[in-house]
């Protein structure tokens, strides 16, 4: 019993001492929406396996990216199948490389280039999007005008030129992706911005004295999150189909480095020679990739809807 | 009410807007909206004015013009001897914590992502950047205590509350500068009776005890005439009628006024058929 008073005591004094509620925000309430979302989940489950194979799958490979396997080179159609034994998990491309640890370089560079690109477009893109927004009149209309132009520019040409005139490395595929992702974003974030401006909560800032750049920052910003966060998910499979297909052209990343986009290119040239394992283990990887990036960017769009709360 | 030099004047005041119509080419000649088409009055310390008028006659602009939140035509505000018109940006800011505004909408008027006490905390960061951490926090709770909320909420968010909670914190927001004149802009407007007659109450103890000027916007003739020590009618734009609020009420001069005062809802039927059918009556004669 006199275990139980002890207890009862040391309760109503954590309750005493327990002053501040804490507040469950929008964003936890998301998130617990989110993970009610069985395909959002599993994808996202996916695509972790994924970033931990690209990051760690190393360790148990048994041959590096750069080795050539001697022994089956000039065989391996015969040779250089997926095999446990010889260590050449996912088989050897035709040069009697492992395709395993080319599998995983190229993950490494494809994801790369979408979170890059992705990221790029949210910061900079958001940010110039907000402040157009706010401004409005003239600085607006400048502002997007010069969105308007650049984007009438075919970009695929802009890229493509870029990487003939300074050279094929992953820096100037970086820059070139980064030149065109952020317009549509910026797009976006304005418009959300023209709606959010006219909010009491703004003008209650401009009342009291905020500072523009502050409101930007604390009032607008945190609330174009949701369309941010959901179009950004949608953003990183386009930049990856991006980067494969200026890859896949012969472009985008040069040899010895490699991604996604030019291990298909490869695996769809040697198709014809039975080498079929060639283009189906980065096809795997691109597709499950791709599809995950979807689903989270549609689980996160319900659950950051504002209409439901 | 004391009769000293009045806190604000303002002179004359117009306000106008330029509407383009659709379809417009560039060199037509926008419209003119008059919202406010000249108008005068003072308020007194500690005083009450309340400003009524059907939706849409200018009464939100009015405000919002004072406090230069949306440019005015011409007129003159003056405050304590200083004219806000003719103000740079950097004085105005210091004007800005003296004068504060309390909106309509509850819940929009509250940023969603930011916690009550982050909400409330807002101006103090403003103006006074320079304020510890722990003293901010002291000063939120009191205030949150002040208006009738538990400090124990400072960490939730505006969802979490009701209507009326969330326009308490406004008025906490409003309140943490210590100004001397606070504009509501249709603050019970939004809520349900009951809330309003609290928060109506709490602003007019809050006034009492902080000798607080209000400037009191709303269509609700009897929320108005509750709080105000004096009316002003504004009828597109123009004033109809400025007086004592007792007078305004019960002895109305322009027959906008009385047809304003007769539009007041009874929840009496019997006593709420007269009164349609003495509208009628009014309507006819005029």
């Amino acid at each position: 019993m006199m275990v139980d008073v002890q207890k009862m005591e040391q309760f109503a004094e954590n309750l005493a001492a327990q002053e501040e509620v804490k507040g469950r925000s929008l964003l936890a309430d998301a998130r617990r929406r989110f993970f009610h979302n069985k395909a959002a989940v599993v994808s996202l489950i996916v695509l972790s396996l994924v970033v931990v194979f690209s990051v760690f799958g190393r360790t148990i490979a048994v041959w590096s990216n750069e080795e050539i396997d001697w022994g089956i080179l000039g065989q391996i159609a015969e040779l250089g199948a997926p095999n446990i034994e010889n260590g050449h998990f996912f088989g050897a491309d035709q040069l009697g490389r492992d395709l395993y640890s080319r599998v995983i370089q190229g993950t490494q560079v494809s994801l790369m280039v979408g979170v890059v690109g992705a990221l790029i477009a949210v910061i900079v893109g958001t940010l110039y999007g907000a402040i157009a927004g706010y401004t409005g009149g003239k600085v607006d209309n400048v502002m997007m005008r010069f969105v308007d132009i650049i984007q009438s520019i075919p970009y695929m040409f802009v890229l493509i030129l870029l990487l003939v005139v300074f050279g094929r490395s992953l820096f100037m595929l970086f820059v070139g992706i980064g030149l065109i992702s952020w317009l549509d974003m910026s797009r976006i974030a304005r418009g959300q911005t023209l709606s959010l401006k006219n909010k009491e909560f703004v003008e209650a800032a401009i009342a009291t004295g905020v500072k523009p750049l502050t409101i930007i920052l604390r009032h607008i910003v945190p609330n174009l999150l949701g369309v941010v966060v959901v179009y950004a998910t949608l953003l990183v499979p386009q930049m990856i189909l991006t980067e494969s297909f200026i890859s896949f052209l012969g472009l985008g990343v040069q040899e010895p480095n490699t991604s996604w986009g030019a291990l298909i290119n490869e695996g769809a040239g040697n198709m014809q020679y039975g080498t079929l394992w060639q283009l189906v283990f980065p096809m795997f990887f691109f597709i499950i990739t791709l599809f995950s990036f979807f689903f989270i960017g549609d689980g996160l769009r319900d659950a950051l809807d504002p209409k439901e709360r | 009410m004391s009769k000293s030099e009045p806190i604000l004047s303002v002179r004359d005041m117009r306000v106008e807007f330029q509407i383009k119509k659709q379809n417009a080419l560039p060199w037509h000649k926008p419209d003119i909206l008059r919202a406010v088409k000249g108008v005068s009055f003072d308020l007194a310390e500690g005083e009450t004015l309340g400003i009524v008028g059907e939706s849409g006659c200018g009464k939100s602009t009015l405000a919002r013009a004072i406090i230069r939140m949306i440019p005015a035509q011409a007129g003159e505000v003056i405050w304590q001897g200083r004219d806000l018109m003719k103000m740079n940006p950097k004085e105005l800011l210091g004007i800005r914590k003296e004068i504060q505004m309390i909106f309509q909408d509850p819940l929009a008027s509250l940023n969603p992502r930011l916690t009550a006490g982050q909400i409330i905390a807002e101006p103090l960061k403003t103006h006074f950047p320079k304020t510890s951490k722990d003293e901010t926090k002291k000063r939120v709770r009191e205030l949150m205590e002040k208006v009738g909320l538990s400090a124990r909420m400072i960490n939730r968010y505006p969802h979490e509350f009701s209507g009326g909670q969330c326009q308490r914190i406004g008025i906490a927001r409003a309140l943490i500068t210590n100004p001397k004149m606070i504009i509501c802009d249709e603050p019970v407007s939004a809520l349900d009776v009951s809330v309003q007659a609290q928060v109506v109450n709490l602003l007019m103890d809050l006034q009492k005890e902080l000798g607080l000027s209000l400037l009191f916007i709303a269509h609700d003739l009897s929320v108005v005439k509750h709080i105000s020590n004096r009316i002003m009618v504004l009828e597109f734009g123009d004033i109809a009628e400025l007086g004592d609020a007792h007078d305004v009420i019960h002895n109305p001069q322009s027959p906008y006024t009385r047809e304003l005062i007769n539009a007041v809802p009874t929840p009496d039927p019997i006593v709420e058929r007269q009164r349609i059918a003495e509208r009628r009556a009014l309507a006819a004669g005029t």
